[in-house]
């Protein structure tokens, strides 16, 4: 009889006859295998996109960056859509890892460990268009306030680009330090039962040393704790801060103060969809289906439908505002130039992707469907890509002067660059799948008893008693 | 540190764990540490371990991180180089919010986690003696320090009859070294080796 207890009337959330050991033995015995085919096919395809992505770099580099489309009119395009679109999905894995600890569902540990990599791999994806799209990239570091030789100038602390700089980079590090705090007891699991030499050594280096002491675990969770209530406010700061780089400036379709919520709920959207995308596959490949479960699926589906529709709400009310603003170039950008125009399309394939589809997801059928998941986390992705698009290009193309107007499509190496962050994102993450343990092994442990199917299963005998005689019997029996 | 001697039990169940905890102490043995796969709640607390304060140092790393970046921002605008942006004020608190608000949580992360570090003794290359495999596997694995007044055999029968199974003396070093975890290189084990040369 285990000390807590949790109602047979929720899912459980690790299927299957399970002891600790089997926990143990399920997700880590994939990192001790010798890879599939599949892993292998998929790997060197990203490699490949990867190398693509390397040379495109290289092209916009050594020739400069008027190899990009991007015009005098249009100076932000792809460069700037994927950083949003990149650093939107990586929302998703704080959100889980962070905000979900805090809300105590017990659902997170069964796709923290991944949500979270993915963050962290979105994250070195998204940070690499702001910094090549400087053009001389050489000369970076020069969004550092360090002390210099000429005078010293310093960057200016009121621009919002520089409130990015110091924004992602402190997300970025907040969400390594979580995760990796997370994996080090897992990987002194693979350590301890390491059969070859090698991977006890490198599984001895990268677990610190840990040994599951108590004291240590007390530590542990209280660092974990006051992580997660940092990640909470850090990770609606980031795209709080991301949104500002539009919201500050004075270009129609930009300066509008609903752009924090709303930025922030279409990053929680996408990003979650790819974690959809990420576990479908990973939970098939790795055999984990008992572990990430059709009832994960479905709540995170939950937040799909409501976070889109919060964007839906976002995207009509900056269409009201619009018109109730009495702006007329406010007016114009929206009505003859987003909605309607030459990139009227794009407008129209975001509606459709970010708003009506994910509709479908107030059936609760559709939610917990792994098909119909699997496609709408794609088509959410798409929709979330060209949000970010229409707002910038659809805002600019169309700017105060009609001397200046101009249509943008990209180049081959902007193409290329979008492509190489794939690469450089499943590469990371086909690395991951093979080498750390993709779910959170201790944490799931610890919620086993509570919410393992054959632990709940016992617990149908408490279900069927009078509330007092159970208080009686378990509760108070010490 | 120092090499000491231990008795070890295993425990497959944290229900069975907890009594068996709370009779350690009041039998009065040396309880020198219980290494479980997960965090058991509560068992801290049952092994009368103080509460960590790591909370109180992450605060204090927190607001060193906040007063950093309010001052360097303003030492920058006002004294360093004031610089005229578009008749901006010198100190315009509003628009230094999300930078001192980044550093905060920047310096109070960063600061815990080393400070989490260096509590536990963790780091690349750190070692120490794994009472059992599988104590990060399955198995609640107590230690008990055998000082000059206790008997091995004693706490070996009071572990058996407390719920504990493959129990043993173990001869370990108590603190860390530098050292693989592919290699015995205990410490002790070393010394060991060279009389026997």
């Amino acid at each position: 009889m285990h000390l807590k207890y949790e109602s047979t009337l929720r899912e459980p959330l690790v299927d299957g006859v399970k002891d600790y050991h089997q926990v143990t033995e399920d997700i880590i015995s994939p990192i001790e295998a010798k890879p599939g085919k599949l892993w292998y096919v998929g790997f060197f395809i990203s490699l490949a996109l990867l190398g693509f992505g390397a040379f495109s770099v290289f092209w916009q580099i050594y020739f400069g960056v008027g190899v990009w489309n991007l015009n005098k009119t249009i100076g932000w395009g792809w460069d700037i859509t994927n950083f949003v679109w990149w650093v939107g999905i990586g929302h998703a894995g704080t959100l889980i890892s962070a905000i979900l600890l805090l809300f105590r569902q017990g659902w997170r540990t069964g796709v923290n460990r991944a949500a979270e990599a993915m963050t962290i791999f979105a994250v070195m994806c998204a940070g690499q268009f702001p910094i090549i799209h400087m053009g001389r990239v050489w000369m970076a570091f020069f969004i550092l306030p360090y002390p210099n030789t000429r005078g010293p100038v310093w960057v200016n602390f009121n621009s919002p680009l520089l409130w990015d700089v110091f924004a992602i980079s402190t997300y970025f590090t907040v969400s390594l330090l979580f995760w990796y705090s997370g994996l080090l007891p897992d990987f002194a699991t693979i350590r301890d039962r390491a059969k070859t030499k090698l991977r006890k050594l490198l599984y001895g280096v990268a677990s610190f040393g840990w040994t599951g002491s108590t004291k240590h675990w007390q530590r542990h969770e209280a660092l974990s704790l006051v992580l997660a209530g940092l990640s909470t406010p850090l990770v609606l700061s980031v795209h709080t801060i991301v949104s500002f780089d539009f919201a500050t400036s004075v270009i129609p379709g930009w300066h509008t103060t609903i752009f924090p919520p709303y930025f922030v709920a279409g990053a929680i959207f996408s990003g979650f969809a790819m974690v959809n995308t990420l576990l479908i596959i990973t939970r098939k490949i790795l055999n984990l289906e008992e572990y990430i479960t059709v009832g994960h699926m479905e709540a995170m589906n939950k937040v799909i439908v409501l976070t889109g529709s919060v964007v839906g709400c976002a995207y009509l009310t900056e269409l009201f505002m619009a018109w109730y603003g009495a702006n007329p170039y406010e007016f114009d950008t929206f009505f003859k130039y987003r909605a309607a125009g030459p990139l009227g399309w794009s407008y129209w394939i975001m509606m459709t992707c970010n708003v009506i589809s994910p509709q479908i997801f107030w059936f609760r059928k559709m939610r917990r469907s792994v098909a119909v998941t699997f496609f709408m986390s794609i088509i959410v992705n798409i929709g979330m890509w060209f949000e970010r698009f229409v707002i910038i290009c659809t805002s600019l193309y169309r700017d105060y002067l009609p001397s200046s107007w101009s249509y943008y499509r990209p180049s081959w190496p902007e193409v290329g660059f979008y492509m190489g962050t794939f690469g450089l994102f499943f590469t990371c993450y086909f690395l991951f799948a093979k080498y750390f343990p993709v779910i959170a092994v201790a944490e799931i442990k610890s919620i086993l008893k509570t919410s393992g199917e054959n632990f709940k299963e016992k617990m149908e005998v408490y279900e069927e008693q009078p509330d007092e005689k159970f208080a009686h019997d378990v509760a108070h029996a010490h | 540190m120092a090499v000491k001697n231990f008795v070890v039990g295993l425990f497959d169940d944290e229900a069975v764990l907890f009594p068996a905890v709370k009779k350690v102490r009041t039998a009065g043995y040396k309880l020198h540490d219980v290494y479980t796969p997960f965090p058991i709640h509560g068992l801290d607390h049952a092994m009368g371990l103080r509460e960590t304060s790591l909370h109180t140092a992450g605060f204090i790393y927190g607001i060193t991180g906040t007063t950093t970046a309010l001052s360097f921002m303003s030492w920058v605008f006002n004294v360093d180089w004031p610089l005229n942006i578009g008749g901006k004020p010198h100190f315009p608190l509003p628009a230094f919010i999300p930078i001192t608000f980044e550093l905060t949580v920047l310096f109070a992360a960063v600061g815990m986690v080393m400070t989490f570090c260096y509590l536990c003794q963790l780091m690349p290359g750190v070692k120490k003696h794994i009472f059992h495999q599988r104590q990060t596997d399955d198995k609640f694995v107590m230690v008990i320090e055998l000082t000059d007044k206790t008997n091995a055999q004693e706490v070996k029968n009071f572990l058996q009859a407390n719920g504990a199974h493959d129990i043993e003396e173990q001869q370990a070093e108590a603190g860390w070294w530098f050292g693989r975890f592919d290699k015995d290189d205990e410490p002790y084990l070393r010394k060991v080796k060279t009389v026997n040369a």
